[in-house]
């Protein structure tokens, strides 16, 4: 089939019933089809009810059309959005365990200041740091500590939401939470 | 008041509205089994084969057009299911299959007869459901009939285990099915509508390709009635057969790789084509990007993953389709109070000239022979003693094209057989449960003799559950399709396809309580069809064919797109089609008529 424009990366989003299997569902249809999943996300929404996953796809318009289409014919599945070409926001997180000899011990620290990641670990010999960015962001990351010797590195895949005011969930009542940014154990949301 | 879960299954599927299950019992569905036994308002068939027990609910559903129930054993029962349950996926037949499952405490724990039935059967149902809490058995068994029978319809699976089946439990039924993540579309969008009806109006040469969905929607009558309206011709797909009847004039018949010559031509030189219920099967298409390459596409279909999957489609309308049809036959109708122009008059005039025309020149035809029966000729005169009014059930192979080919078909839902997933051996159990559904109306199994072996043990359940299907096998003492791609595609170097005259299957069908017959001449067909119907009991009538008769027209569609089609049909086919037709049409008397490229490009097919 012709298509409008070639393989590029989409970020979606789906909603889907938390209940067992729902996972393997959705893995099954990507395998049976042959279409790759680059990361997966999985997480409860404010409804206990309801799961988020964020998956990420290469494809060109057919292939993604048809992943959309075959998320909502899973009978689990509530709603499925690319949120790929609207505006939104993306962030992956990474923990990384890296050598810390005293010689590299003040310029980890600075590249972690620089790249707004946390020390959540620390050894006489390592430093485990915990970064939050976009793909980018976490790959320079590595990069910067590599030469030091990364230890053990572990990401997440990538979550993302829509940016504004959109309802892109029902509206639950749920108990109130702190804002994120009141949390001192996040950090890095602001570029 | 508390009962067993056992029970609740039965009195639940009684309030859904099942009379008919089909079942072989086993360790984990004895619970069933006991609660069946003095069980009033329910019939149970016994198979000798699970795959049997699927595909005799496929064949309940389709000629019923209620939800079509069987009920297994865990383990290798589940996975001998298997095959009914793609089978009824990949054709859309609503089933509800049950299974057995080792007790909850032991999932997992490799017991005794156990599988991931529902890891197994997740992939090939519509949607599946392992029932840990005997709370959620009625729920679960509404959403399972709700699921299974409305939207794009399809088999759904529950699993049962043990313990859950040996418990007390309240019965819940709930009065309705509410799911929030599944809505399906029944109407169509009337923009969409709207622009079809102006595209049709305004063809000049429009061609309705329609499937199995017209007759799932029960949409028959809408098709006849726009067709007539528009004066627009008509082909049916393999599992689309009988939703228009074949004496019309307007009827081209099946279409697609063995289709009429005329129908692919219809298709191939539409300027608008409208699909519906269909779903481009590469069977009907071949090469995508050569099919009806000049044609605005309609497709209408309740599923949207079936629009733009193969083909790219101009007007997409989700919805079911007797309502999209009755919608657009309203457009239509306000279309039409405006005079089409003196071009589309023209055009359409000489449209329906150049069908008329292919569909006297090119009609479905073999070589008749007074000596050996011809596996047409079967067909035809099933056709013809039975006025097309008779069920009909195949099997898999060439017979399974000759019946589509040569039965003329009248009405809907009085055709089995096993489109999408070319399942061998699923005529006789098939035909089984339409027998069941219908008590004391005619069911033919039009079957081979490669075909019907894979299933021959069912004849036991026609006998002792009086099923008195009438079973015709077009012995050809061969794996008769493979032989002919062997043939055709592989220099003849024919392997694995003897099925050199045994078992006897009139001893067989003798050995099963049935009656059988055996006809080696032509001119003792007719009189033995004739026996054959009259004969209360479940009869095989085993005809002996011409082992070397291909079915033909043989259209790998596209493939050879780039050859010349002339090339290769010089023997018989005159006119050559126009230049530009992406077809190789392999006609008969064309033997040794490709070359070796054409033949490996064949062979991916």
């Amino acid at each position: 089939m012709q298509n409008g424009s070639g393989p590029r990366k989409h970020t979606i989003a789906v909603l889907v019933e938390n209940k067992f299997g729902v996972l393997s569902r959705v893995a099954g249809l990507f395998s049976a089809r042959g279409y790759n999943i680059e990361s997966l996300s999985v997480g409860e929404t404010l409804d206990p009810s309801v799961s988020r996953m964020t998956l990420v796809v290469t494809g060109d318009e057919f292939v993604i059309e048809q992943v959309t289409k075959q998320l909502h014919k899973l009978i689990d599945v509530i709603k499925v959005s690319d949120l790929t070409d609207d505006d939104h926001v993306e962030r992956e997180l990474m923990l990384i365990r890296v050598n810390a000899e005293p010689q590299h011990r003040e310029e980890i620290l600075r590249t972690a200041d620089i790249f707004r990641a946390k020390v959540v670990d620390v050894t006489p010999v390592s430093f485990t740091l915990e970064a939050t960015g976009d793909a980018g962001k976490l790959e320079a990351l590595v990069e910067l500590l590599r030469p030091m010797g990364v230890q053990e590195l572990v990401r997440t895949g990538k979550v993302a939401i829509a940016r504004g005011s959109k309802v892109r969930v029902r509206k639950v009542d749920a108990p109130k939470k702190a804002r994120v940014s009141d949390d001192p154990k996040v950090v890095g949301f602001a570029d | 008041m508390k009962m067993p879960g056992a029970r609740i299954v039965l009195e639940c599927l009684k309030r859904e509205g099942v009379d008919i299950i089909f079942g072989l019992p086993g360790g984990a569905v004895l619970p069933i089994y006991d609660a069946l036994y003095d069980f009033q308002g329910l019939r149970h068939i016994l198979v000798r084969q699970e795959a049997a027990a699927g595909h005799a609910a496929e064949g309940y559903a389709r000629t019923s057009g209620k939800v079509g129930v069987c009920l297994v054993t865990s383990g290798p029962a589940a996975t001998n299911l298997v095959t009914a349950l793609q089978d009824a996926y990949m054709d859309s037949m609503p089933i509800v299959a049950f299974t057995g499952q080792v007790p909850t405490h032991l999932i997992g724990n490799d017991a005794f007869q156990e599988a991931d039935n529902v890891g197994i059967t997740r992939p090939c149902t519509k949607h599946n459901f392992l029932v840990k809490d005997g709370k959620d058995l009625g729920p679960t068994i509404r959403e399972a009939f709700h699921i299974a029978s409305t939207g794009r319809p399809g088999p759904v699976h529950v699993d049962l285990p043990k313990d859950v089946l040996v418990k007390e439990w309240e019965l819940v039924w709930p009065e309705k099915v509410h799911l929030r993540s599944y809505n399906p579309t029944y109407d169509g969008h009337p923009g969409q509508v709207k622009r079809a009806a102006k595209l049709l109006v305004r063809a000049k040469k429009p061609v309705l390709y329609v499937g199995g969905g017209v007759i799932s929607a029960d949409a028959s009558a809408e098709l006849y009635e726009l067709a007539e309206l528009t004066q627009i011709p008509v082909t049916q797909t393999l599992m689309g057969l009988g939703s228009f009847p074949m004496a019309h004039p307007l009827s081209l018949d099946m279409l697609g790789m063995h289709g009429s010559y005329y129908a692919n031509m219809a298709v191939h030189h539409s300027d608008v084509l409208i699909a519906v219920g269909a779903r481009f099967d590469d069977r009907v298409t071949g090469r995508v990007d050569a099919f009806a390459p000049n044609a605005e596409i309609v497709h209408i279909d309740i599923d949207p993953s079936s629009i733009s999957k193969n083909i790219k489609v101009d007007v997409p309308i989700v919805g079911d389709c007797k309502r999209v049809l009755a919608k657009l036959l309203e457009a239509v109708r306000e279309e039409l109070r405006e005079e089409p122009s003196a071009a589309v008059r023209e055009g359409r005039r000489a449209w329906a000239e150049q069908l008329a025309q292919w569909k006297r020149d090119f009609p479905f035809r073999y070589e008749w022979s007074d000596e050996v029966v011809k596996p047409q000729y079967v067909v035809q005169e099933i056709s013809n003693v039975t006025g097309g009014e008779a069920f009909i059930v195949t099997g898999v192979g060439q017979h399974q094209m000759w019946a589509a080919q040569y039965y003329r078909f009248k009405h809907p839902r009085m055709w089995c057989t096993s489109g999408g997933l070319g399942t061998m051996g699923y005529g006789l159990p098939t035909a089984m449960g339409v027998q069941a559904a219908n008590p004391g109306k005619l069911v033919i199994n039009i079957d081979g003799d490669g075909s019907f072996a894979m299933n021959s043990q069912e004849l036991a359940t026609c006998f002792t559950e009086g099923l008195p299907v009438k079973t015709v096998i077009i012995n050809n003492s061969g794996h008769g399709m493979v032989r002919q791609w062997q043939r055709i595609i592989y220099k003849e170097r024919y392997c694995a396809i003897d099925l050199p005259g045994i078992p006897d299957w009139v001893k067989l069908a003798e050995a099963y309580g049935c009656v059988g017959l055996r006809v080696t001449k032509p001119s003792e067909l007719v009189p033995a069809i004739e026996k054959m119907i009259s004969t209360p009991a479940p009869v095989v009538l085993d005809v002996c064919v011409d082992k070397d008769e291909c079915v033909f027209p043989m259209v790998p569609a596209g493939v050879l797109g780039r050859c010349q089609p002339s090339t290769y049909n010089r023997v018989r086919l005159r006119p050559a089609p126009p230049s530009g037709l992406a077809w190789l049409v392999i006609w008969p008397g064309t033997r040794r008529s490709l070359s070796a490229s054409s033949r490996s490009s064949l062979a991916g097919f």
